[in-house]
């Protein structure tokens, strides 16, 4: 039996999960714009309680850490391993920042009587209460994502640092880059719609 | 099918930093212009930013530009049906709410 | 008896020193995985008829009190679960598509073999935790297979567990859809252009893509109900701002489309049936291959079609309802080029034409009654009637029921290199087409009439339809009976046959059956087009 891997199949086969991504968040941004129509003044009022500070930094956080994903395959690419692991680690560390601001905001939310089912939510005008709910179950989501792609992009460091991904064969790193873009294009489109809707 | 070659197109660090310069300008103007008054356009102009810098992040950071025309259609296509998917049910929710 | 020479059995051949356990669960052979997911969808397919059997004998009288309430919508939900989820929707694509896909591009597997064999363990683990769900917690799930809420968010039934075994089951059929897309894009063999893949292979390739694209909101969908449930997340909760409506939007989004994943895949079979059957070129490949493409694109532009009575504006019923006609029309190509390709052939009546046949008039009948839905004004008068009911099991169990019949009758022999007896297959399909007749067609009666589907009882008025369609389903389940009976035993018992018994064009038939475990010893080179017989031999 022959034994030649597919490049450009293996790349393709990771494009086509991404898409799956994209139309699973897709049904949450459906939710967003059918009640961003419905509630537009809510929206903006609801808007005034994010945090743009902490909601900024994770942005340029997390197309930093794209930046060095892709900064990292260039490495490999380059044969230079020691830049490749390092930059991936750097990923791998603002990723954990990103979460841990995440955090902070969510705590932040918590401590002000703001969760899902909360009696407090209740009370507050109907637009103001899905905004709510629609920002924990989106940033939520992301988070989780945020997670598995850090999980994913640690484990291939580990296969780089160990040879099995290199100069010439790096499909699994590029696949790898190519689900924390992802994760990173998500954000691009949550910023705006929960931070600069105020 | 023939064994397609892998793709000998290697992004360098420079280029990346370019790209990376440019998101983080489209960043910071998409901030400073939310805090400017104008109503329905400012969601129009932040998700336009927005779309910019996907564009950016998928065609060069995920190297789909120098990729072959198939995995481009597909992309394509995969945003088309999430377009649609939003789009219909716009035909809804715009008379009824 | 004569020592008859060993029979190759190809990739059934038991493996030396293997667990025969562990040879099947952990191959990641197409083939094996094949036949692993058509056991588990046939077992399922079993369960789902007993519960259907035991919902028409509650229905046989009115006022009788054989199942209580409860029970009753339990089951009428179970029966919609497991058959859309664990029966249909894997039904042709994971069991034959599997076995087939790469025999007929000239590939040796799959594009991701370990893919496919995750893909296979999480319908096992999304089936189990959907039968796990009918004996916890409160009982199993009584909102019907759709979920809606607000009745989905509140009731205290096993919601919870049942979305998370779809969100699971949800993944295997994504999975499945992203190898076929990469396997048919990449491994095609040499001279296999894309204008010579036979139309089952095309059907697939369709069928996949909907699969990637459309199951992932069926995934959020799944989330934000037990979001609902166990966060009180409040999304559709009217009394918080949310639109029930938008969940229907969400569910349906897919749930469409998902009709589609299980009609191409059965009519891919009766394209490549058809010319084998009639000895003659399929009349316009071209359109036929366009057209599963255009039903998958135009299938999910009309989903709201199920919400016409929901509440949605004007505006989106007229909209909604002018695309739906547009769908009918690719599937009206495919009935007409079947019927083309028919016509003047040299017609051998073996088995599997014959069920392929029965899918052409049911599949018919189906689609037009769909027509009757599709038009918003009259659908709403048969919205939520058992003019419904009778619609989706006329295209549903009379279109992709019959094509995995047809498909099991075309390519037994190749996969266990027996012939089943052709007479039982002849009367087993009388009996099963007059059954599903008798069982549905009262249903078209009864839903114009005024009855309402998913009650528990009815009125009087309707006593001789429901009684006729309970007779119907005894006599369906027997021909099935006779059916599965005569293909089991012939597994063992069977006349052995050589590589090519129907005399068929495409790459499958050049092997041996069944199949070599690495399909073909060398690569092919492709000449000949999937239905171009001149110089096929027959080898029975």
């Amino acid at each position: 039996m022959t034994e030649h891997k597919d490049y450009a199949g293996s790349k393709m086969g990771m494009w086509l999960f991404l898409f799956t991504e994209i139309l699973l968040f897709g049904g949450l941004f459906l939710l967003y714009s059918a009640y961003l129509h419905r509630y537009p003044g809510e929206f903006h009022e609801a808007g005034k309680t994010e945090n743009l500070v902490l909601g900024g930094a994770n942005t340029v956080i997390l197309i930093g850490s794209s930046f060095t994903v892709a900064l990292s395959i260039t490495a490999l690419r380059l044969g230079k391993i020691k830049h490749c692991l390092i930059l991936l680690g750097l990923t791998v560390v603002l990723a954990l920042s990103f979460l841990v601001n995440k955090f902070f905001e969510w705590s932040a939310k918590f401590s002000q009587g703001i969760y899902p089912g909360s009696e407090h939510m209740k009370t507050l005008p109907a637009g103001e209460n899905v905004f709510n709910s629609l920002y924990f179950a989106m940033t939520g989501l992301h988070g989780l994502h945020v997670i598995i792609g850090s999980v994913l992009l640690s484990v291939v460091a580990v296969f780089v640092a160990r040879g099995r991904v290199n100069r010439d064969d790096f499909v699994i790193l590029e696949n790898a880059g190519l689900y924390w873009h992802l994760v990173d294009l998500i954000w691009i489109f949550l910023f705006p719609l929960f931070y600069l809707i105020a | 099918m023939e064994h397609e070659s892998k793709s000998p197109h290697i992004l360098s660090y420079g280029f990346l930093t370019g790209i990376f310069a440019v998101l983080m300008v489209l960043t910071a103007t998409t901030i400073i212009v939310s805090r400017i008054e104008l109503g329905f356009m400012n969601v129009v102009v932040a998700l336009s930013v927005a779309s910019a810098k996907a564009a950016l992040v998928v065609f060069f950071f995920m190297h789909l530009k120098y990729e072959n025309w198939t995995l481009k259609i597909m992309v394509l296509l995969a945003f088309v049906l999430l377009a649609i998917c939003i789009g219909f049910t716009f035909f809804d929710i715009g008379p009824r709410t | 008896m004569d020592q008859a020479p060993p029979r190759n059995l190809g990739f059934l051949t038991p493996q030396a020193g293997k667990n025969t356990l562990l040879s099947w669960i952990g191959s990641t052979d197409h083939k094996r995985i094949g036949l692993l997911y058509m056991a588990c969808i046939l077992t399922m397919f079993a369960v789902g008829v007993g519960i259907g059997l035991t919902l028409r004998l509650k229905l046989i009288t009115p006022g009788n009190h054989l199942l209580a309430p409860q029970t009753y919508n339990a089951l009428f939900t179970l029966h919609g679960v497991i058959m859309i989820f664990m029966v249909v929707i894997p039904s042709i694509p994971a069991s034959f598509g599997n076995i087939f896909l790469p025999l007929q591009i000239g590939a040796e597997d799959v594009s991701f073999p370990r893919l496919n064999l995750f893909s296979w363990w999480l319908y096992v683990l999304g089936s189990s935790l959907a039968l796990i769900s009918i004996f916890t917690g409160n009982g199993p799930p009584d909102t019907g297979w759709t979920f809606y809420v607000p009745f989905s968010a509140k009731t205290t039934t096993n919601v919870s567990l049942a979305v998370i075994a779809v969100f699971v089951l949800g993944f295997s059929s994504i999975l499945t859809g992203l190898n076929f897309i990469t396997t048919i894009h990449r491994l095609r063999a040499p001279g296999m252009t894309w204008g010579k893949m036979p139309l089952f292979t095309w059907s697939l390739y369709a069928t996949a893509w909907i699969q990637v694209l459309v199951t992932p909101v069926l995934g959020i969908t799944a989330m934000l109900i037990f979001a609902e449930r166990v966060l009180n997340l409040g999304l559709f909760d009217p009394g918080r701002g949310g639109d029930p409506l938008l969940y229907q939007h969400l569910f349906w989004i897919y749930s469409h489309p998902a009709v589609y994943i299980m009609i191409l895949p059965a009519m891919g079979v009766i394209s490549d049936i058809v010319p084998v059957f009639a000895r003659k070129q399929i009349f316009g490949y071209k359109m036929i291959a366009f057209s599963s493409l255009a039903i998958a694109f135009a299938g999910s532009l009309v989903w709201a079609h199920h919400m016409f009575t929901s509440g949605m504006s004007d505006l989106a019923i007229w909209v909604f309802s002018l695309l739906t006609f547009i769908v009918a029309i690719p599937s009206a190509i495919k009935v007409f080029n079947w019927v083309a390709t028919l016509h003047r052939g040299a017609i051998a009546l073996e088995p599997p034409l014959l069920y392929a046949l029965g899918f052409i008039f049911m599949f018919s009948v189906g689609g037009l009654t769909g027509l009757v839905q599709g038009a918003a004004g009259t659908d709403i008068h048969v919205h939520d009637t058992y003019f419904i009911v009778g619609h989706f099991h006329y295209v549903i169990f009379g279109g992709t029921g019959l094509g995995m019949f047809a498909a099991m009758h075309y390519w037994f022999p190749k996969i266990f290199g027996r012939m089943y007896d052709k007479t039982k297959a002849f009367i087993s399909f009388w009996i099963i087409l007059v059954g599903m007749n008798l069982l549905y067609f009262p249903m078209f009666v009864l839903g114009l009439e005024g009855m309402p589907r998913r009650y528990y009882d009815y009125l009087p008025q309707y006593a001789t339809g429901q009684f006729l369609s309970t007779v119907g389903s005894w006599i369906l389940a027997a021909g099935m009976a006779i059916m599965f009976a005569n293909l089991i035993a012939s597994i063992r018992n069977g006349r052995p046959v050589g590589s090519n018994p129907w005399g068929g064009a495409s790459l499958e038939w050049s092997v041996s059956s069944p199949p070599p475990a690495n399909n073909f010893t060398t690569e092919p080179v492709v000449t000949r087009g999937p239905y171009d017989f001149d110089g096929v031999v027959v080898d029975d």
